[in-house]
């Protein structure tokens, strides 16, 4: 057995070699495999993200080392964080983000995470939310949802990733804009979401349009509205919440950060490999077809981004809390 | 008739000769990543998913498929000749596997994994073939309550198993629950059961840590104690006959076994929360509560052997049916099928079948294709293994020990769990000299985070009344089944009192 298993391990070993082989020699490169930690469970969006940003790079060679995706998703991504800050090796550890990046240590500041201290990579782009029910409710326009929640009185179902979790920011801001009492129902991924509410154990959800794509294409669920600040190609129909007269609109970051205290030439190496991909054939196509919007920024713009989304985060969970 | 051309379009596919030498050198690849202790299927399809960039999507799929199956097969190996699980898909088939290996029945052993999980497969792909797409809204019919409903189940089939004593069983869930709510709270975000403050237990104690640390270092510990430094190796043989032979014994005395993992391994497979390690171990529970002598389980019975294994192959076919027809996997490696799929630009979901029907076809025609691969390459390896087995136990310790710390830290990458591993091992060595069974805590350590958190979602569901378990047709009819099979016992106790009372009276 163990003597086969070294004869993977040659075969890995080779590959490496062979990437090796054709990479030009850059000022600093991983010199182990790098620890590609995601912020949430398999199977989720982030998920399916990271592992696509990581065979973007595999299959055109990008890196001297291969990228290993870690998932970390408990606690909110909170154990992802922990790993990062705790990293003994920062120049070879990264992490997929979501919003969670800015309200998990919110939430929880025994976690003692400061995400100030974090190296800013790339910004990939950012993933709109709709708000989705199932055909066989019969509804089709946002109006006619808000009857229908007021009218169930409380015993209105929406499911979502979590409490503090994006999904209940937008499904606090509704209820708190249109005076609303829904039941929530917390699950462990996006993915999840999308099945309950296909299968009509839950009543309406606000996903991301490419965990709820599958089911869309199919004609089992139906958007409502749009909490972006135009509407999306992929769904010209579909009005936005700013149509409606409410100045609102979220969106789910998906960008990649370093480990607290990367050095420079490291972190230089990561901006120059993700804008790599973010400009690849492939990354282009994948934001258009999952309905993800582009906004690239430079390092510093990044760290006035998260400090902008941290304010922001502030007042949408104080707002939860109330 | 359009379904069976359909199939014969895909099995043509997968019969292609570059598809063939991708079946055959995946199968073998998994079976021996499936038997090394601590890697399991994710690990060899997260490993060689990149590799699959080279050839068309089909023929990718093919290949992962390939390796998905044969580290099914592959994870019984090292549970039955060193009793460490190879793969935590594989830990059921440890409980009875082990035992027969020291009996010097490794053989049957083997050749009951090969063929029951040849016929788990079998007829999960023909299940499959069959109903894929209605069976995906059987799928989608299961919200929260029903499926804590067959979590409760499955802990009733050990409870109520009978022969064991009841009170050490239920002690030994209940120490296996605390244990699957270490680390973060899925519903709240806040860590719990955090002991002393160490940061390795924010990620939870995975399953294999205490799986490998009972099942290899415990075991491990308990065979030195008893043989008291005797040099000891089994008597193993293997001929030709010999293998007709354990053929015939395993339909003989598993045939049952083999039956109630296909069908049970299928559904449980299918349900997105659950996956093949939950269907083997309940498969197992559902064997030995049906089975005609339940006190020889664990003790050596090939049924107990086909049960699990059976499962846990017809479980992965049952994985890929909501991955394919919802998008939404079934266990952690089609999850990462589905991020394979997703970058050779194939959407999952209701449509696919569809839109790409020369995809599908092509993966359920190498379905059948790899498993009969399997079969073949397992059978032909099985000399090998028993070679091993007949090593004296003074070089198999520690070759065991170096396996289950290897296997510990493969699953977490962390010492942390190295330590733990070595701590379960101990107390299980001493759990077990006081008669306590420890196959109910490892059940509970897989199916408490399931439960744990459709509970919970049921109650918000309903405002916390529990009437929400009876109500629904489907949770209704399971949870009546579970309750009746935990008073089963005691139903026992009562009507053996009355007969002893009776005989008194007369």
């Amino acid at each position: 057995m163990a003597k086969h298993f070294n004869i993977l391990a040659g075969m890995a070993g080779a590959v490496a070699l062979g990437v090796m082989a054709v990479t030009p020699a850059a000022a600093w490169e991983p010199t182990k495999p790098v620890d590609f930690v995601i912020m949430a469970g398999a199977g989720g969006g982030a998920d399916q993200i990271a592992r696509f940003l990581q065979s973007v790079a595999e299959k055109k060679d990008l890196t001297s080392r291969p990228l290993v995706p870690n998932n970390k998703g408990g606690g909110s991504g909170a154990e992802a964080l922990i790993a990062l800050n705790t990293t003994n090796d920062p120049d070879h550890t990264i992490l997929v983000t979501l919003n969670s990046f800015f309200t998990t240590p919110l939430r929880q500041p025994d976690l003692g995470v400061d995400i100030t201290t974090f190296t800013p990579v790339a910004m990939m782009g950012v993933d709109p939310f709709v708000l989705w029910v199932h055909k066989d409710s019969g509804i089709t326009t946002f109006e006619q949802w808000l009857e229908t929640v007021k009218a169930a009185n409380g015993e209105y179902v929406m499911g979502g990733t979590g409490t503090g979790q994006e999904d209940s920011l937008v499904i606090t801001f509704l209820k708190d804009a249109y005076g609303l009492d829904i039941k929530y129902i917390p699950y462990d991924g996006g993915g999840a979401v999308a099945k309950d509410l296909a299968g009509q154990q839950i009543m309406a959800t606000v996903n991301n349009p490419a965990e709820a794509k599958g089911f869309y294409e199919a004609g089992d669920v139906v958007p409502l509205v749009a909490f972006s600040d135009e509407r999306l190609p992929a769904f010209p129909d579909v009005p936005t919440i700013k149509e409606k007269g409410q100045d609102f609109s979220y969106y789910n970051q998906r960008a990649v950060v370093g480990a607290p205290g990367q050095s420079a030439e490291a972190a230089e190496y990561y901006q120059n490999l993700f804008k790599t991909i973010y400009d690849s054939e492939e990354w282009q196509g994948y934001m258009t077809s999952e309905s993800l919007s582009p906004l690239w920024m430079s390092p510093d713009e990044q760290k006035e981004y998260w400090a902008l989304q941290v304010e922001r985060h502030k007042e949408l969970l104080a707002n939860m809390e109330e | 008739m359009e379904i069976l051309e359909l199939l014969s379009h895909g099995l043509f596919l997968a019969i292609q000769p570059m598809n063939i030498a991708l079946i055959v050198v995946g199968v073998t690849l998994g079976l021996f990543i499936g038997a090394m202790p601590g890697l399991g299927s994710v690990n060899g399809v997260a490993i060689l998913l990149p590799i699959t960039f080279l050839v068309p999507p089909a023929s990718a799929i093919i290949f992962l498929a390939a390796i998905y199956y044969g580290a099914m097969y592959g994870g019984a190996i090292s549970s039955i000749t060193l009793g460490i699980p190879g793969a935590s898909t594989a830990v059921a088939t440890t409980f009875d596997g082990r035992p027969l290996a020291l009996k010097g029945r490794a053989s049957l052993a083997l050749v009951t994994a090969a063929i029951a999980s040849f016929v788990g497969g079998t007829v999960s792909i023909l299940l499959f073939t069959a109903f894929a797409p209605p069976l995906a809204h059987v799928a989608l019919s299961f919200g929260p309550p029903e499926i804590f409903a067959l979590m409760l189940l499955a802990f009733a089939t050990f409870v109520g198993l009978g022969g064991d004593d009841i009170p050490k069983t239920v002690l030994s869930i209940c120490l296996g629950l605390v244990f699957a709510s270490v680390g973060f709270d899925q519903i709240s975000g806040a860590p719990r059961l955090v002991f002393f403050g160490i940061s390795g237990f924010l990620h939870g104690i995975n399953f294999l840590v205490l799986a490998i640390g009972v099942y290899g270092i415990g075991e491990m510990l308990w065979t030195l104690d008893t043989t008291r430094g005797k040099i000891t190796s089994t008597e193993a043989r293997m001929t030709f006959a010999g293998i007709v032979a354990d053929t015939r014994e395993c339909f003989a005395k598993a045939w049952k076994g083999m039956s109630i993992g296909s069908f049970l391994g299928f559904f449980v497979g299918i349900l997105p929360a659950a996956g093949a390690t939950p269907g083997s171990l309940m498969s197992y529970g559902v064997a030995k509560m049906t089975g005609r002598d339940p006190d020889s389980y664990g003790r050596g019975n090939p049924d107990g052997v086909a049960a699990p294994e059976a499962a846990n192959n017809s479980a992965s076919t049952g994985a890929m049916l909501p991955m394919l027809t919802l998008g939404i996997p079934g266990s952690p490696t089609t999850a990462i099928l589905l991020g394979g799929m997703v970058i050779w630009g194939l959407t999952p979901g209701p449509r696919l079948f569809t839109d790409q029907p020369e995809f599908v076809w092509g993966l359920i025609g190498s379905f059948y294709v790899s498993n009969f691969f399997a079969l073949v390459i397992n059978l032909s390896f099985i000399p090998l293994f028993i070679w091993m087995l007949r090593m004296p136990f003074t070089i198999l310790a520690p070759m065991i020990f170096v396996l289950s710390v290897v296997g510990g830290y493969a699953a977490t990458n962390d010492m942390h769990d190295v330590w733990l591993m070595l701590i379960f091992g101990i107390s299980a060595f001493f759990l077990r000299k006081f008669d306590y069974p420890l196959a109910p805590a490892v059940l509970a350590i897989v199916l408490g985070p399931i439960a744990e958190p459709t509970l919970r979602q049921s109650l918000l569901l309903s405002s916390g009344d529990p009437s929400i378990f009876f109500t629904r047709p489907i949770a209704g009819t399971i949870t009546v089944i579970a309750i009746i099979l935990i008073l089963l016992p005691l139903v026992g106790v009562i009507r053996r009192k009355l007969r002893g009372t009776n005989k008194a009276s007369a």
